[in-house]
């Protein structure tokens, strides 16, 4: 099963995190087509791409005797639900107290 | 082959006959998308993507075009506006395979239109309906008021 450990780690790169923007710009780029546009030599990419498909990040299909990669936001959303959304909630329950607090105080 | 506008892909701890029937039950589907999925699912046959509330506001429709259980489903997607015309149809395929003791699944998304309003709403849509999914069929809890 994918841990959460794989992707962070998987995104805790810079240069990987570029490969995952030109894949959002232009989704279903081949190799040749990543490396033009980004200053790593080609075993760079190819190694970073191996890691960002190991995480689930990149998706690879076959067409022809091209290899498409698409970037996958399936596990940064999850990211998000577990990170961002949580711990705005609890922001949001905190807001609501200070915010009852207050008025309280102000009628009482 | 038309090069794919979007995949996406989740690996769901369940097997490929749990998640069929989460993807074409109106009753699982209002669970983590909000809305229910309805067709006999077919070849050829219609279906239609509703909103779960008690408007049950027709949002999507198209046709199956391929029905394999518990492995392919093809659809064609459109807004109801455009149910008469076929070129203005997308296609989804949905693709299930067991991997080791989990499921991947996988959406992939072609024949858009860049730049429509169909386009934006997929790139928004289907990653906040798959965690939806995979929240639900691993802890029985879908995610919150999606849209």
């Amino acid at each position: 099963m994918l841990c959460m450990d794989t992707v962070f780690k998987a995104l805790g790169s810079p240069a990987r995190r570029r490969l995952l923007d030109a894949l959002r710009a232009h989704n279903g780029q081949t190799l040749g087509e990543l490396c033009s546009h980004l200053d790593m030599t080609r075993q760079a990419v190819t190694r970073h791409l191996r890691r960002l498909e190991g995480a689930n990040l990149v998706v690879t299909v076959r067409r022809g005797r091209e290899k498409l990669h698409y970037l996958n936001p399936v596990p940064i959303h999850e990211i998000y639900e577990r990170w961002i959304l949580k711990y705005e909630r609890r922001r949001l329950d905190a807001l609501r107290d200070l915010k009852k607090r207050l008025e309280g105080d102000h009628h009482g | 082959m038309d090069k794919p506008r979007f995949i996406y892909v989740t690996y769901i701890a369940t097997t490929p006959e749990k998640l069929w029937n989460a993807l074409i039950d109106p009753e699982t589907t209002a669970k983590y998308w909000q809305h229910e999925n309805v067709s006999d699912w077919k070849p050829g046959s219609r279906w239609e993507h509703r909103s779960s509330d008690e408007n049950r506001t027709l949002k999507l429709v198209g046709k199956v075009v391929e029905s394999s259980p518990p492995r392919r489903l093809v659809l064609t997607w459109a807004f109801p506006a455009d149910e008469a015309h076929d070129e203005k149809h997308s296609r989804v395929t949905l693709e299930i395979e067991p991997v080791g003791d989990v499921v991947r699944l996988t959406v992939t998304h072609d024949r858009l239109e860049a730049g429509s309003e169909m386009f934006e709403g997929i790139s928004k849509g289907w990653p906040k309906v798959l965690s939806s999914l995979k929240s639900l069929m691993e802890t029985g809890r879908s995610l919150p008021k999606l849209w």
